[in-house]
C-alpha cells in the first residue's frame, strides 16, 4: 500500500525524520511505535500531504506520489485523523464530513448531505448524528466524525495519530473493534502510538521509531513486549522509581468542597475535597480535561473559587491571590511549559528569578550580580544543557525547560508542590530526573499533588492515588490497593463493584 | 406622523446603502478569518475614484466600476501584508485607512472644485412605488439601492447554501481543518479580502455618486468604522447586516429630517446630539459584543485575525 524511502524532514533545530523507510501492506493494521518526539507524527504528516519532505520518495499503491497538499493525499486515498481533531466546532457533523468535497455541486442541499452522512455512518458502523454540532460532542464522538470524514473522501489508507490519547478505556476498546472491522473490509490502517499495550493488542506489524529514525519493522507475532521497549528506548531503562520509606507528617493542605468554573463558566471542579500531608505524593489520575487544570489553578490562586475552602497548615487561605500563595510556599509546575511555566524570550537567568526578584533586589533595582551567581549554581545543580545562563529559554528542549521550571520552583521555601503532567513529552532520561527530583522533595517534607494523565507515572510515584472524572474525585486508593484496571475504570467514571459502598 | 416616519425610513434605506455595501464586504473578509480595519480608507478611495472617473468619462457606471477595482486593489495590499507577509492584521488595516485618507485627499484635490457630475439615476419601480408607505420606502430609489436589495439574499445564499460558503465558514473558524480537507486556505482568504475591498469601494462610490454627489476630503466621515462595527452588531449575518445598515442610515438622516419640526429647529444643540447617535450606536454595539465571551456566542469566527501557516508546529 505504502512505500516510503529515505524520507528526511528538518525543522529549525531538529532533524525530525532522518532517512526513514516505511512499508505498509494493504489491508493490514500497522502500528508506528515510539516515544514522544521520535518523529512519528512528522512522518505521518508527510504521508498525508501536510508537510513536504526535504528529501525522499513515496509510493502509494505502487504509484510514485509527491503530495503538495493534503488534497493530493486525499485523492491518492490517504486520509489522516489528527491527534488534535481538525473539526469546525460551530458546524454540524454533516457539514464537517462533506467539507472540501468537490463532488458537491455549487448549491448545497442540507437534507441531502445529512442523509449521505447518516448512511455512511450506518454502513461503516460509526453511528453519528449528522445534525449535532461538533462542540456538543464528546471526544469519542468527535473522533468518529473524523473517521467518517475520511471514509467519505474515499480513504483506503487511514492514518490515526494517537487515537486513544483522549479516550477512556471503554471508548478505546470500541475504537479497536471498529478499526479491526475496517481492516477486514479491506482498508489499511496505520496508527501512531506510544502505548505498548495497545500496539500489542491491535497491530499486525509494528514499526518502531526512535529519534527520527526507524529502528525496525517487525511482525507482532515475532516480537515480545520487552523487545519492543528496548527498541523504543534504545537501552533498557528502569521504569521503576525507588520510593524511599518515609513517615508522613502533619496535614499540610486541605481542600474542602471546592467548586471551580472553567473559562466557559461551566463547573470544572465539583465539590472536591482532598487532603495532603507532609512527605506525601498524592497522585491525581484522570483523562485530560476533567478539571485538573482548573484544580491546579485554584490551589495556586489563579482561579476564583465558586465555593469551598483551602487550608494551608491549619490556616484558612481561601481567596488568596497567586502572590500570596507563592509567599506561603505553594510551588507550581504548570502543564504548559512554554507559556505558563516560563517567559519564552527572557533568559534562563531571568526565568530563574521570576519568583524572587521582589525580595532579592538592590534598592529599586534588580540584583543582576546575585541573579547570575544564583543562575550559575542552579544550572550546575540541575544539569541543564544550555549554552549559558543568558540564553533565551524558548531555545531549550522540553526536558531542559522543565528542569528550569523545577529549579525555580524547588529553590524557594516550598511546602506544597502542585505538579501538572510534569513529564509529558519528555524523553526517558528527563523523566527519570523529574521523578528523582519529586522524590527528593518528598523526603524533604514537601507535600506533592501530582496531576497526571500517565497512569504508569501516577502508580509508580504516588503514596495515594485519587481519580478525577468530570471534576469529581471518584475514589482515593492507597498505593498498595491502586491497581491499573480499577483506576482505569474510575477514570472512565465507573465505580467498580467492590469499591461501591 | 406617518409621513414623517415614511420619510425617515425611505431616506434610511437610501443613506444606509453605502454602509451596507461596505458592511457586507467586511463581513465576507471576517468570515474568512481576516480582519481588515482599512474599510474607511478603501471607501474614501472608492468615493474619490468613482467621482473622478465619472467626471472624466461622463458615465457614473464607469465611476462605480473604477471604484470597485480600486477598492479591490487596496484590499489586495492588505492581503499581501497581512496574509502573505503575516504582519499584524490590525496594524496593516489601520495603515490602509491612513493611506486611503491621505491618498484620496491628495489625488482628489482637483475634484473638490467640480460641482456637478452625472449621478446614478433614480428609478421609481412602476406600480410598486405607488403603494402607500411601502412604495416610497422600498421602491423609489436609485439603482444602487436595488442592487443592495439583491446582494443581501445572494450573500446569505452564498454563505449558508453553497459549497463555497461552507468552505468560507470553515476557513474562518478552523483553517487547519479546512486545509487538511484539501481547501486552499490562503488563496480563498486573499480572494475574500479582495472581494471585501471591491464592496467597500462600491460603498464609497455610492456616497459620492448617489447620495451626496460631490467629493470633499474625508467624505466618508467614519462610515467605514461604522461598517466594521455593524459586522459585529450583525453577528456576521448578511440579513442582520442589512437591517443594521438601514437603521444606521435612518439615524444618520434624522437630524435633517427633524428640521421639519419647529421645536427641533428652536434648539440647535439637539442637532449635534442626533448627529452623534449613529456613532454612539456603533460604540455601544462594539462594547456589548466585546464584553466577556458574548462575542464568541454572538458568532465571531474563531480564527478571526489569526494567520495560518501549515508547517507551524503546535499551531
Amino acid at each position: 500500500m505504502v512505500e516510503m524511502r529515505g524520507i528526511s524532514k528538518r525543522f529549525p533545530g531538529v532533524l525530525a525524520n532522518d532517512r526513514v523507510d516505511l512499508d505498509v501492506a494493504s489491508g493490514s493494521i500497522h502500528a508506528l511505535l515510539g516515544e514522544n518526539g521520535a518523529g512519528k507524527s512528522t512522518l505521518m504528516h508527510i504521508l498525508s500531504g501536510l508537510y513536504r519532505p526535504d528529501s525522499g520518495t513515496m509510493k502509494v499503491e505502487d504509484r510514485a506520489v509527491s503530495f503538495a497538499s493534503p488534497l493530493h493525499a486525499i485523492r491518492a486515498g490517504v486520509g489522516m485523523v489528527h491527534q488534535h481533531f481538525m473539526l469546525v466546532e460551530t458546524q454540524t457533523v454533516a457539514e464537517n464530513v462533506v467539507l472540501g468535497d468537490r463532488r458537491l455541486g455549487f448549491r448545497m442541499d442540507p437534507s441531502a448531505i445529512r442523509d449521505t452522512v447518516a448512511d455512511l455512518g450506518r454502513e461503516s458502523g460509526l453511528e453519528i448524528d449528522p445534525d449535532a454540532l461538533i462542540w456538543q460532542l464528546s471526544v469519542g464522538e468527535r473522533q468518529r466524525v473524523e473517521i467518517v470524514k475520511m471514509l467519505h473522501r474515499g480513504a483506503r489508507l487511514l492514518i490515526l495519530d494517537e487515537p486513544t490519547a483522549v479516550l477512556t478505556p471503554p471508548e478505546a476498546d470500541t475504537l479497536f473493534d471498529r478499526m479491526r472491522g475496517m481492516a477486514r473490509a479491506g482498508r489499511t490502517l496505520l496508527f501512531i502510538s506510544h502505548k505498548l499495550n495497545e500496539v500489542m493488542e491491535l497491530a499486525e506489524t509494528v514499526t518502531v521509531m526512535r529519534q527520527g529514525r526507524v529502528v525496525d519493522t517487525v511482525p507482532k507475532a515475532q516480537v515480545s513486549h520487552r523487545e519492543l521497549v528496548r527498541m523504543m528506548v534504545g537501552s533498557p531503562v528502569l521504569f521503576d522509581v525507588t520510593v524511599p520509606p518515609v513517615q508522613q507528617g502533619r496535614k499540610l493542605l486541605s481542600l474542602r468542597s471546592l467548586r471551580v468554573e472553567n473559562d466557559r463558566g461551566q463547573t470544572a471542579v465539583d465539590n472536591l475535597s482532598l487532603e495532603l500531608r507532609q512527605r506525601e505524593i498524592l497522585g491525581v489520575a484522570g483523562v485530560a480535561g476533567n478539571g485538573q487544570r482548573e484544580l491546579a489553578e485554584a490551589i495556586t490562586g489563579l482561579r476564583k473559587l465558586q465555593a469551598g475552602t483551602i487550608e494551608l497548615d491549619g490556616f484558612d487561605v481561601t481567596g488568596s491571590n497567586q502572590r500570596r500563595m507563592i509567599d506561603l510556599g505553594i510551588s507550581w509546575v504548570p502543564q504548559d511549559r512554554q507559556h505558563t511555566g516560563t517567559a519564552p524570550n527572557l533568559s534562563i537567568q531571568e526565568n530563574f528569578d521570576l519568583k524572587r526578584y521582589r525580595s532579592a533586589r538592590r534598592g529599586p533595582f534588580l540584583d543582576r550580580a546575585g541573579q547570575s551567581s544564583r543562575a550559575a549554581a542552579l544550572l550546575a545543580k540541575y544539569r541543564v544543557a544550555a549554552s549559558g545562563r543568558l540564553q533565551p529559554v524558548r531555545l531549550l528542549s522540553g526536558g531542559n525547560l522543565q528542569k528550569i521550571i523545577l529549579a525555580r520552583e524547588l529553590s524557594t521555601e516550598l511546602r506544597v508542590l502542585v505538579a501538572e503532567s510534569p513529564t509529558r513529552g519528555l524523553d526517558v532520561g528527563a523523566i527519570q530526573t523529574v521523578h528523582e527530583l519529586l522524590m527528593e522533595q518528598r523526603s524533604r517534607g514537601v507535600a506533592i499533588l501530582l496531576l497526571s494523565e500517565d497512569l504508569q507515572e501516577v502508580l509508580s510515584l504516588s503514596d495515594r492515588v485519587a481519580v478525577i472524572h468530570n471534576g469529581r474525585i471518584m475514589g482515593i486508593l492507597p498505593r498498595a490497593r491502586a491497581e491499573a484496571d480499577t483506576i482505569g475504570m474510575l477514570m472512565a467514571g465507573v465505580v467498580p463493584e467492590d469499591m461501591a459502598t | 406622523m406617518i409621513a414623517f416616519l415614511t420619510a425617515v425610513l425611505a431616506s434610511g434605506v437610501r443613506t444606509g446603502t453605502s454602509v451596507l455595501f461596505a458592511t457586507l464586504g467586511e463581513l465576507f473578509t471576517e468570515r474568512a478569518g481576516v480582519l481588515n480595519l482599512g474599510v474607511e480608507g478603501m471607501m474614501l478611495m472608492g468615493a474619490m475614484t468613482g467621482f473622478g472617473v465619472t467626471w472624466l468619462t461622463g458615465n457614473p457606471w464607469m465611476g462605480i466600476l473604477a471604484a470597485m477595482v480600486v477598492g479591490g486593489m487596496m484590499a489586495l495590499l492588505h492581503a499581501f501584508v497581512a496574509l502573505v507577509l503575516r504582519a499584524e492584521q490590525v496594524v496593516s488595516g489601520l495603515a490602509l485607512t491612513f493611506l486611503g485618507s491621505g491618498l484620496s485627499a491628495v489625488l482628489g484635490s482637483p475634484l473638490v472644485e467640480v460641482r456637478q457630475v452625472d449621478r446614478i439615476p433614480t428609478w421609481p419601480v412602476p406600480f410598486l412605488s405607488q403603494i402607500p408607505v411601502l412604495g416610497p420606502i422600498l421602491f423609489d430609489h436609485n439603482f444602487l439601492v436595488y442592487i443592495g436589495f439583491l446582494l443581501v439574499p445572494l450573500c446569505w445564499f452564498w454563505i449558508y447554501r453553497t459549497r463555497q460558503g461552507l468552505e468560507l465558514r470553515a476557513i474562518g473558524e478552523n483553517p487547519a481543518a479546512a486545509d487538511v480537507q484539501g481547501i486552499k486556505v490562503m488563496r480563498q482568504r486573499i480572494l475574500y479580502v479582495a472581494f471585501g475591498g471591491v464592496l467597500a469601494g462600491l460603498g464609497g462610490a455610492t456616497l459620492s455618486l448617489a447620495l451626496t454627489p460631490t467629493w470633499v476630503e474625508g467624505l466618508i466621515s467614519g462610515q467605514g468604522w461604522v461598517a466594521v462595527g455593524l459586522v459585529i452588531f450583525a453577528g456576521w449575518d448578511p440579513i442582520r447586516a442589512m437591517f443594521g445598515s438601514y437603521l444606521f442610515g435612518a439615524l444618520r438622516r434624522l437630524p435633517i429630517d427633524l428640521q421639519n419640526f419647529a421645536r427641533f429647529r428652536a434648539n440647535p444643540s439637539l442637532g449635534y446630539f442626533t448627529g452623534m447617535l449613529p456613532y454612539l450606536f456603533t460604540i455601544v454595539a462594539l462594547l456589548t459584543v466585546s464584553i466577556g465571551d458574548i462575542g464568541r456566542r454572538w458568532g465571531a469566527p474563531a480564527a478571526l485575525g489569526r494567520a495560518y501557516v501549515r508547517e507551524d508546529r503546535d499551531a
